[in-house]
């Protein structure tokens, strides 16, 4: 019992385990939001893309002394745009272009890291840093993570319809460009927000994993919301402070836990799971 | 603008609205260089069905586009209830009914929000149901006898359910006009007989509907009007006056199966009287004698290929 308690109350008698804890805490829960519509419309690949295609948009801030999120999320934005307009103009297909853009920023921004002398460390920018996070940083997570969160809450059925069937969305006269542009903005919002903690490289798990691991456990996507934000916090916390005990690198150990948690679902889930799939079959087979 | 039938389901967004559709001289390229209508003109009032028949690639899917303001014509104006196309779906004028292949099964949504998305339009800016919202998904499902499958996953129905489904959502937007993208395919006789009695009930309340379809054999059944589409309408009007075997010819060309069995062919006797049967592989459309379709057309027994 006592190395149950000591297992959460150890950590949480330092500082920066308590902000890194508040921190993954509130990404986790605004990344799992986001998640439910990334794995319905198919975006799963528009994360990793805008994720990546920040890195020069970081180093850039770094050179112009401009706040990093602010050159982060134009870049995060301009790899989208560019996206839609290059698939808009050619007939290459959406996921080819998005490669061919995101990898081409990502290059870009390893080589302007390469050319530029800063004190930042290109690992923690890759692989995020999250026992460094700074209460302003966290006041800036806060303030992006309630704005996300704020809008979703009340927009989640626009949202929802749009991911569905954008006729229908159009038919009750929803703004569809404004939807799909406030979807990536949000998305772009929220990697920033992210990245900081988790890193350019993993925060794609945190915007796919617990949509994908709701999505196999309900039917409906008022409970796929709650219960992706349910999955990621409990591994937020589980992972913060697993990292803690082993040592590691908190986002990988975040990451960890909630592929983890899909592997549950993906075996256990009651109706979607494998191991309930099979016994479906038997009797008839 | 009132003295016409007035739309009457009370729709907030449509209140008042009469419907009609009008399209002029409708030019739609897409960015493939295809030209998939050219200079497309019809009109289309109050209380009407009106078939819309073409081959594969005539550019029926474009024009429900073009009327739903996904694709800009280049040339030429459509116009719902008197109104620009972004007006219209502002005010919730237009209802559409999407081909099945469209639609994403595995989406974790139940019928009932489903059909609860036809009620957006009318709700508030945060879209939380009132009691009418609720009530109008319930009678909507109970129209087309989907109520006892309110609380399945949409992919857990037949193609034919689903159908049903989407109908209802239709009906549950209130608007004046309806769009159906082949809602015929996959379905079995007596849906198809079921989802034609509700049109004509639409039709009886003064809704528009236009829908598309292979099922000629159906379309002198329950189509007052017809559109024959092939790039551009080569014809369009009255079903007695338009739906005809040279018309469809026309429209059909190769594609179309034509048999056609003479009185002559079969006796010595004079007979004046024949049997024309034209099919696209679907149902297929039987005229008697030398004029216009009967009211019962004869029902497919093969499969005619
Ligand atoms: N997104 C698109 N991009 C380029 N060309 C297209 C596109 N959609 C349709 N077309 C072309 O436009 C023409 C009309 O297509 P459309 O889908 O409107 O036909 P349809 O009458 O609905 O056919 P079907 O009976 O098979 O549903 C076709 O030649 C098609 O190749
Ligand atoms: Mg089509």
């Amino acid at each position: 019992m006592s190395e149950v308690w000591s297992f959460f109350a150890e950590p949480l008698g330092y500082a920066f385990m308590q902000r890194a804890l508040l921190g993954a805490v509130l990404i986790g829960a605004v990344c799992s939001v986001l998640s439910c519509y990334l794995v319905l419309k198919g975006w799963s690949l528009m994360g990793d893309a805008i994720s990546h295609a920040v890195l020069p948009g970081v180093v850039l801030s770094f050179v112009l002394g401009l706040p990093l999120a602010i050159g982060a999320f134009a870049a995060g934005l301009f790899c989208a745009v560019a996206t839609g307009y290059l698939k808009e103009n050619s007939r290459v297909k959406e996921d080819t272009v998005m490669g061919i853009v995101f990898s081409g920023m990502f290059g870009f921004g390893l080589v302007l890291f390469s050319k530029v002398e800063t004190d930042q460390h290109l690992n923690h920018i890759l692989f995020g840093n999250m026992l460094g996070i700074t209460p302003r940083d966290l006041v800036e997570v806060g303030i992006i993570a309630g704005i996300t969160l704020l809008i979703v809450i009340a927009k989640w059925r626009d949202l929802l319809l749009y991911c569905f069937d954008p006729a229908q969305a159009r038919a009750v006269g929803l703004p569809l460009s404004v939807i799909h542009y406030g979807l990536l903005v949000l998305l772009a919002l929220t990697i920033v927000a992210s990245i900081k903690a988790v890193g350019i490289i993993l925060v794609v798990a945190m915007l796919i994993a617990p949509g994908a691991t709701a999505y196999l456990l309900t039917n409906r996507f008022s409970r796929m919301l709650m219960i992706a934000a349910a999955v990621a916090i409990g591994s937020c916390v589980i992972g913060t402070l697993l990292s803690f005990h082993i040592d590691g690198a908190t986002g990988p150990c975040i990451v960890l836990v909630q592929a983890f948690a899909f592997v549950l679902a993906f075996l256990f889930a009651p109706r979607h799971g494998v191991l309930a799939m099979r016994r479906e079959q038997r009797p008839t087979a | 603008m009132s003295s016409a039938p007035v739309f009457l389901a009370g729709a907030s967004g449509a209140e008042g609205v009469v419907a009609s559709l009008s399209v002029r001289d409708v030019t739609v390229a897409y960015p493939s260089g295809v030209t998939a209508l050219l200079d497309a003109t019809f009109e289309l009032g109050a209380g009407t069905i009106c078939g819309l028949v073409g081959v594969n690639g005539s550019g029926k899917s474009t024009l429900f586009k073009a009327i739903m303001g996904f694709v800009t014509p280049s040339r030429g104006q459509v116009r719902i209830c008197g109104l620009s196309v972004n007006q219209a779906l502002k005010r919730c004028c237009v209802a559409y009914v999407p081909q099945s292949e469209e639609v994403d099964w595995n989406f974790p949504v139940l019928v009932e929000d489903v059909v609860m998305m036809g009620r957006y339009g009318h709700m508030n800016f945060l879209r939380i149901p009132t009691a009418k919202d609720k009530e109008k998904v319930t009678e909507s499902l109970e129209r087309v006898n989907m109520l006892r499958f309110r609380h399945h996953q949409i992919g857990e129905l037949s193609g034919g359910q689903k159908k049903r489904v989407f109908l209802a959502r239709a009906l549950a937007q209130e608007a004046p006009v309806i769009l159906l993208d082949e809602p015929f395919t996959g379905v079995d006789v007596k849906t198809e007989t079921a989802i034609i009695e509700l049109l004509r009930q639409l039709r009886a309340s003064g809704h528009l509907m236009l829908v598309s379809t292979h099922n000629l054999g159906s379309v002198p059944d329950f189509c007052d009007q017809v559109v024959l589409l092939n790039r551009t309408v080569l014809a369009s009007g009255p079903t007695a006056t338009t739906f005809t075997p040279q018309n469809l010819e026309r429209a059909f060309g190769g594609v179309l199966r034509s048999f056609r069995i003479e009185g002559g062919d079969l006796h010595d006797d004079h007979d004046a009287r024949s049997v024309t049967v034209l099919t696209d592989d679907e149902r297929p459309v039987v005229y008697y004698g030398e004029g216009g379709p009967e009211e019962e057309p004869l029902r497919r027994t093969d499969k005619g290929a």
